[in-house]
């Protein structure tokens, strides 16, 4: 029936949630645009599996917006890195609706609801976007987009500091941007494109210019500063504490991988890797995400805000994503987009079993987790479930990511390295563990608490992505081709 | 059917198991009936197996590619097949303990407590199993994770530090230095699979072979190496049936049964004999089976002191497999069999003493010994199987492993061998010694009002003797009966394990 | 280097450094929340301003396809810039609305007090 949209599948996995996003404001009904934005989300879902199949089987696809020619009019390039990004984006954001129904009428008044799912899909929209364009300012807008209906999501929540937690991110986000976009400028001046392929084309001849150098330097710091690569995290803690629950699984889960995505972009397919030779952008990545891997984890411990907690692991986690990057071996980058999709389904099954608590018990204080084992046993078998994954349990995703950004590090020799990423799961055993104690061996305080178990609704979607935790930890192949292929691409070498 | 899918039925017994023993929760008769029938069956299907390994088969089944080139596969060797009938074989005596034991102690959680004692015994079928490192260290990890509930069934605060302890050691040091070195063994020897004389065939040096070695036996927290033994004491807080079966046999067997395998498959014995200057492993293990047994003669904790006495005869094993000769392996392969018997009996009579008598500590029990004859005689059975004497099985592994001390030139190792069977007996016979010939300080408990508590399942009374309850006497027949066994039928083992140890 | 001759050909390039440098710096040390604001939007300007003069060609006029034009100044970044300006109205709009609710719910848009406050609300 739909066959006359098929050519087009790269610009309605887009189009659609953005258009989406108005008919939700018109139509100011917080039901309705709950479902506008679930089946938004889960049409793109269906293009975004639907994209993989066809990159794996016939290769890399291009759409030329209203048929420019690509290096003049905007190109939307997609190829398997992209499409496996744009898979689990669309997945999380599918899985999350589900979910936020209930946690959103909880937590948002209700006459604000509708507001909340619109720039829920503008959001959406806008990290499709970035993953799936193959234009560098076009990026920047797509970036621009979601960053800024983020900053409305996060100032949501129900605590006054979302909102000055919201503010903070807009600042540093603001700030982020406009480096990438200086960055871009550069880039355009040297090389008169913006088209991605073509910047790649011209880049070899340009490589020694200072000026390309200086490009990649103010890319590196902005779209660190949209990572929450230390010390540029400062903004992230707090946005992820006090946004509404469904927002802190939904970015945590998409923002920062999209950002990593843009960061193997811009190093590998627009500068090549042999880049590193010129600029040794590599050695201070390493050094900073392995002091990102070790401090943020040992803050993590000292949290007593579970959201807090989490947040700070995550910092902690892109300093592995950023660890596999910086091998610049194929191997390391397939651990760091393993680990993107691996972390992906981690964070969002843990903020979401954290969510749902919090509908119940109405806190994230860690002393107010006591009898949860009995109270929830559901809820906290997800969370415990999922918190075994970002230890890195064996049979877990976790476990797979840790195995290839170990075997990377061995492979370059770099004995330190490994065991300092060990050290970092040995910390998050802490951190998990003390919460996973408290929840099941520390008494109900209250004997009369009514607390129930959280409604199947959200049930459902922890526990789907609990399950595809375990499923993608045994059945690894589909993940790791798809990683591997995409390190492949992105290191010139044959597939 | 086929040995391979045999393989994957004796794994899946258990966990089958485990299920209906949730959904029969409710039935305690029924459940523990599952309990039983599960046992029973795991052992029998392991057992159909014993006889073509016998013959030199050696059935592998490929489950799924975990990695490219690295898959999850489950092989049957000697060693395996060993550790998988003894785990198989006690838990079925540990059932019937079991439902003597958490009846009278009027437990809570019980399903719990079988549901997870039915999978650790399928990951220990695993790790029994396991074909190449990658699969055994899955198992491994699993078999830390659910053994945690049950060594934090109480739930009470020292249960919970225990769990901390025994958690954080193992799991710590399985993936802060096991995964590490399984990784590097990946990434120079481009395999993982368990071979008969190593597979780095002569890749690495001697420093090299040294650090491994370091990552993997201090990665493998199961075998209590000193210093990282102190899991072991402290998971002395579980029941005693976990104690019993998990920590005197499944979990601690599983750690030694990875040392050997290690030693003999991915290093290969040769290897490591090539470099015995450097082979620091043998005087960790030295020390770890002498210091552990002093430290059980200060302990006035029956359960403590068997946990460190565990600890030392595990460095035994880990000694015999570290002088790397033939003959060592075969005493270190038999003493897991030979050691399991012995100490399950232990525990067994450890747990029964606090059943019928609510007495933990050495010194309370003067005079106890005539109050429980049938018990003591199990325990006297059990510790001289653990002594080494004969006609008891444990003679025949200490025989071995003193054999390859001398062997291999080490007269040193074979007087602490002595030395330490001296210090079994110092830390053994005076438990039975005041047993029988002290007399009792005080009855805490009138005879009377122990009678009026008491019904069938809650223990025997005759008159003056009030022993355990019957299951558990029961279980303590079996097991010290296989101590007796095992003696005069030690040539089975032997014959199991010459392939492995290059023996025939 | 002859600056006498350098300075005025690059004399956007300075200014854009400088106004870059400025905006940055009231971004980081002012503790008034519509300061930074304020800070970010000099900031941004200044990278708009970068755009514009990289584009442009001396003596080159608009691209209107005529015969008279020779040369050209490219037209790209000026849409480019235009793109970035309706962002940046739009981040500072946000940015100036949070403000406000800031300001309702903590009566102050002073870094110190705000952080003070928030200390107190954790």
């Amino acid at each position: 029936m739909f066959e006359f949209l098929t050519p087009h599948q790269a610009i309605l996995i887009v189009v659609i949630p953005l258009l989406a996003s108005p008919i939700c404001l018109i139509v100011r009904h917080s039901g309705i645009a709950w479902l506008i934005a679930l089946v938004a989300s889960w049409i793109s879902f269906a293009i975004a599996i639907n994209l993989l199949n066809q990159v794996t089987t016939v290769g890399p696809i291009s759409y030329l917006l209203g048929n420019w020619p690509a290096p003049w009019g905007i190109e939307y390039k997609v190829d398997t890195l992209s499409a496996f990004v744009l898979l689990f984006i669309s997945g999380i954001s599918s899985i999350t609706l589900i979910f936020a129904r209930k946690s959103v009428y909880f937590e948002i008044a209700e006459d604000r609801i509708y507001l909340f799912y619109t720039m829920f899909l503008l959001a959406f929209a806008g990290l499709l976007g970035i993953t799936i364009t193959g234009d560098a300012f076009n990026l920047f807008v797509f970036l621009e987009i979601s960053s800024l209906s983020s900053y409305v999501l996060i100032s949501l929540g129900s605590s006054r500091n979302a909102l000055t937690a919201a503010y903070r991110y807009l600042i540093l986000g603001t700030v982020g941007a406009t480096f990438y976009v200086i960055g871009v400028g550069l880039l355009y001046q040297m090389t008169g494109t913006l088209n991605i392929a073509d910047l790649a084309d011209r880049m070899p001849e340009l490589s020694d210019t200072k000026t390309v150098l200086i490009s990649l330097g103010f890319i590196t710091v902005g779209i660190g500063l949209k990572l929450g690569l230390f010390p540029l995290h400062v903004w992230l803690p707090n946005a992820y504490a006090y946004a509404p629950s469904v927002v802190t699984a939904f970015l945590a889960a998409t923002a920062t991988k999209v950002a990593v995505y843009v960061l193997l972009r811009v190093y590998f397919t627009i500068f090549g890797y042999q880049i590193f030779n010129k600029l040794v952008i590599d050695e201070l990545l390493l050094v900073l995400g392995l002091i990102a891997v070790i401090s943020m984890s040992i803050v993590a411990i000292f949290q007593t805000n579970i959201k807090k907690l989490l947040a700070y692991s995550s910092v902690a986690q892109v300093g592995y994503m950023v660890i596999g990057i910086s091998a610049v071996t194929v191997t390391g980058l397939t651990s760091t987009i393993l680990h993107l999709f691996n972390h992906a389904l981690i964070k969002g099954g843990l903020f979401l079993a954290l969510a749902a608590i919090f509908l119940r018990i109405k806190s994230v204080k860690i002393d107010d987790m006591a009898g949860l084992g009995k109270l929830m046993p559901f809820t906290m078998a997800a969370f415990l479930m999922s918190g075994l994954s970002l230890i890195g349990v064996p049979l877990t995703v976790g476990f797979i990511s840790k195995w290839y950004l170990i075997l990377a590090t061995l492979e370059k020799g770099w004995w330190p390295v490994a065991i300092i990423v060990l050290i970092g799961s040995l910390l998050s055993i802490v951190y998990v563990w003390k919460v996973i104690e408290i929840a099941y061996f520390r008494p109900v305080p209250d004997k009369s608490s009514k607390i129930k178990e959280a409604p199947l609704s959200m049930l459902i979607p922890i526990w789907i992505l609990v399950t595809a935790n375990y499923y993608f930890g045994i059945a690894t192949d589909y993940t790791i081709s798809s990683a591997l292929s995409a390190a492949k691409e992105l290191m010139g070498v044959a597939l | 059917m086929s040995l391979e899918n045999t393989i994957i039925l004796s794994i899946m017994t258990p966990l089958i198991g485990s299920i209906f023993i949730l959904l029969t929760g409710k039935w305690p008769n029924l459940r523990e009936t599952v309990t039983l029938v599960t046992s029973i069956s795991m052992f029998l299907v392991v057992g159909s197996l014993t006889h073509s390994i016998m013959e030199g088969e050696r059935p592998t089944i490929t489950l799924l590619e975990f990695f490219p080139g690295l898959n999850i596969t489950f092989t049957v060797e000697p060693l395996g097949m060993l550790f998988g009938l003894i785990a198989s074989g006690l838990w079925i005596i540990n059932s019937i303990y079991s439902i003597g034991y958490m009846r009278s102690h009027h437990e809570k959680n019980q399903t719990r407590f079988y549901f997870f004692f039915a999978i650790s015994l399928a990951s220990a079928a695993g790790v029994a199993f396991a074909g190449n490192m990658l699969t055994l260290f899955i198992c491994y990890e699993v078999l830390t994770l659910c053994t945690f509930p049950l060594v934090t069934h109480s739930g009470k605060p020292e249960a919970i530090k225990s769990g901390r302890i025994y958690l954080g050691i193992l799991l710590g040091t399985s993936i802060g230095l096991q995964l590490l070195a399984i990784i590097w063994t990946w990434n120079s020897a481009g395999t993982l699979d368990f071979k008969q004389g190593g597979i780095f065939d002569n890749k690495l040096t001697g420093v090299t072979i040294s650090i491994l070695l370091f990552l993997y036996m201090y990665g493998i927290g199961k075998a209590a190496l000193m210093p990282i033994h102190r899991w072991l004491p402290a998971a002395m807080v579980a029941p005693t049936p976990v104690s019993a079966l998990l920590h005197a046999v499944a979990v601690v067997k599983a750690g030694v049964f990875t040392v050997l395998k290690v030693i003999i498959y991915i290093f290969g014995v040769d290897t490591l004999a090539g470099f015995t200057e450097d082979n620091w492993l043998m005087y960790v293990s030295g020390f770890t089976l002498i210091t552990a047994s002093c430290i059980a003669l200060t302990k006035d904790n029956l359960k403590a002191r068997l946990a460190y006495s565990t600890i030392s005869q595990l460095a035994y094993i880990v000694l015999g497999a570290s002088l790397a000769n033939g003959i060592g392996i075969m005493g270190g392969g038999m003493h897991i069999a030979m050691h399991a018997f012995g100490k399950i009996t232990l525990f067994f009579c450890a747990g029964a003493i606090m059943v019928a008598s609510h007495k933990t500590e050495i010194s309370e029990m003067d005079g106890l010994g005539r109050i429980m004859p049938f018990t003591y005689t199990a325990f006297l059975i059990g510790s001289l199987s653990v002594i080494g004497l004969p006609p008891l099985g444990g003679s025949w592994s200490k025989w071995y492993l003193m054999l390859s001390s001398v062997e291999a030139g080490y007269i040193v190792f074979t007087a602490i061998f002595m030395v330490s069977s001296l210090l079994n007996i110092a830390y053994l016979m005076p438990i039975i010694g005041r047993g029988l010939f002290a007399s009792p300080k005080q009855n805490p408990q009138s005879k009377e009002e122990h009678i009026k508590n008491s019904n069938f399942w809650m223990g025997l009374n005759f008159g003056v003797v009030r022993e355990a309850p019957p299951l558990c006497l029961l279980a303590m027949f079996f097991s010290s009966l296989g101590c007796i066994a095992l003696f005069f039928y030690a040539d089975v083992i032997f014959r199991l394990l010459a392939p492995v140890a290059g023996l025939n | 280097m002859n600056l006498s001759f350098e300075i005025p050909g690059l004399i956007n390039y300075w200014i854009v450094i400088i106004f870059m440098m400025i905006g940055l710096y009231i971004v980081i040390s002012h503790g008034n929340l519509i300061k930074k604001i304020v800070g970010l939007n000099i900031f941004q300007v200044s990278v708009f301003v970068l755009y514009i003069s990289i584009s442009k060609i001396d003596g080159g006029s608009a691209p209107i396809l005529d015969e008279t034009i020779k040369s050209y100044s490219n037209p790209l970044p000026h849409v480019l810039i235009l793109t970035a300006i309706v962002v940046g109205v739009a981040t500072t709009s946000l940015g100036l609305a949070l403000i406000v609710r800031i300001r309702e719910a903590f009566g102050t848009v002073e870094e110190d007090d705000l952080l003070k406050s928030e200390r107190l609300d954790d």
